[in-house]
C-alpha cells in the first residue's frame, strides 16, 4: 500500500532544506499532530462545553499547520496537503510530546498547557523572523493561540494542587523541554516554575526520534487519502 | 457547576439579545465557552456572559380589577369608529 502512493510522495526527510524551511516544518508538524490528538477528544469530552471548546481548539491547531505547511510548500516546491499526508511517519519532524496517547483528562490538559507556554515561546521568535511572510503568519497564529493559552491556564490554575495533575505535568515536562530549541527551555523552565536540569533524556525525547504511538496515527490520519492515491478532493 | 445566561450583541448599538445558557466552573470558563459557542463564526460583537443566580426574574402581573385598558388588547376601536361613522352619517 505505502508503495502506491510514493509516486507522490516528497521525500524532505532526504533533501537539504533551509533552515527556515525546517523551523516551518516541525511547528507545522507539531500543530497537524497534537491536533490530531486533542481532536480524539471530540464527543467524549468531560463535558459538553468543554467538547466543543477543546475541538475548536484541536481544529485551530490543524488549521494553523495547514498555513504553515502552505508558506514550507512554497519553498520546498511541493502541496501543503502532500508535506500533511504524504510522508512516511519517520520523516515527520514533530516533537514526541505531542505524539503521545493520552486518554487521561490530566495527561491531555497537563500536554495542552506546557505545550501552549512553550509554542508561545518559539513564535515569538518567528515574529522577529527575517522573511515577512513568515513574521505574518507568525503574527495571526499567535492571535489565536492567546485563546489557546487563556484556555490552558485557566485549566491548570484550576487542577493546580490536583495530585493527579501535578503528576502528569511531572510526567510530561521532560518531553515539553525536548520540544523546544535548547536556547528557549531555560525560558520554559521558569514560567512552569520547573527545573531545566531534569530535561531531556538524550535521544528518545528530542525532537527527530518518534514513539511508536505515531505510526498508528499516522496510518489513521493519512487512510483515506491512501486509499485513492492522487485523487483531487 | 454554575448555569450561566449568555447574551449576544450582532452589530454595534443593537440591542444584546438573549443567545442561551451553558454550563461553566468559573466566570473564567464561562467567558472561554461563551466565546466558543456565540463568538466564533462572527455572528456576536460583544457577549454579556450572566450567572443564573443573577438574574431577577419577574413573572407575576396582578390585574385584579380587570383595569383592560392598560393592556395592548385592552382598547378595540373597531366598534368605537363603527358608532362614531354612523353618527357623523358616514357609515
Amino acid at each position: 500500500m505505502r508503495r502506491a502512493y510514493a509516486a507522490h510522495r516528497v521525500p524532505v526527510g532526504r533533501v537539504s532544506v533551509t533552515p527556515t524551511a525546517e523551523q516551518l516544518l516541525a511547528i507545522a508538524d507539531d500543530e497537524l499532530i497534537l491536533g490530531w490528538r486533542d481532536s480524539e477528544w471530540t464527543g467524549i469530552a468531560p463535558f459538553l462545553e468543554e467538547d466543543v471548546a477543546f475541538s475548536s481548539i484541536a481544529q485551530n491547531e490543524i488549521g494553523h499547520a495547514r498555513a504553515l505547511y502552505e508558506l514550507a510548500a512554497r519553498e520546498l516546491g511541493t502541496t501543503a496537503d502532500e508535506l500533511a499526508f504524504d510522508r512516511a511517519p519517520q520523516e515527520y519532524r514533530c516533537a514526541p510530546l505531542v505524539e503521545l496517547r493520552l486518554p487521561d483528562w490530566a495527561d491531555t490538559i497537563a500536554r495542552h498547557w506546557l505545550y501552549e507556554l512553550a509554542d508561545e515561546l518559539r513564535l515569538q521568535v518567528l515574529k522577529t523572523s527575517d522573511d515577512r511572510d513568515v513574521a505574518g503568519l507568525a503574527e495571526k497564529i499567535d492571535r489565536e493561540e492567546a485563546y489557546h493559552r487563556i484556555h490552558a491556564q485557566m485549566w491548570a490554575d484550576r487542577l493546580a494542587g490536583e495530585p493527579r495533575f501535578e503528576a502528569a505535568v511531572e510526567r510530561l515536562w521532560p518531553a515539553a523541554l525536548a520540544a523546544l530549541p535548547e536556547d528557549l527551555r531555560a525560558r520554559l523552565a521558569e514560567r512552569v516554575g520547573r527545573d531545566v536540569a531534569r530535561g531531556p533524556q538524550p535521544g528518545a525525547l528530542a525532537r527527530g526520534n518518534h514513539t511508536a504511538e505515531l505510526p498508528e496515527l499516522w496510518e489513521e490520519m493519512t487512510m483515506v487519502r491512501r486509499s485513492v492515491p492522487g485523487a483531487a478532493w | 457547576m454554575t448555569v450561566w445566561e449568555v447574551f449576544r450583541q450582532e452589530r454595534k448599538g443593537q440591542p444584546f439579545q438573549h443567545a442561551g445558557a451553558l454550563t461553566a466552573p468559573d466566570e473564567r470558563f464561562a467567558e472561554e465557552y461563551a466565546r466558543e459557542q456565540y463568538g466564533r463564526r462572527g455572528e456576536s460583537v460583544a457577549l454579556w456572559v450572566v450567572p443564573r443566580e443573577a438574574v431577577h426574574e419577574v413573572d407575576e402581573f396582578p390585574d385584579e380589577l380587570q383595569r383592560n385598558y392598560h393592556r395592548v388588547d385592552g382598547y378595540p376601536l373597531k366598534e368605537k369608529l363603527r358608532e362614531a361613522r354612523a353618527r357623523a352619517g358616514t357609515g
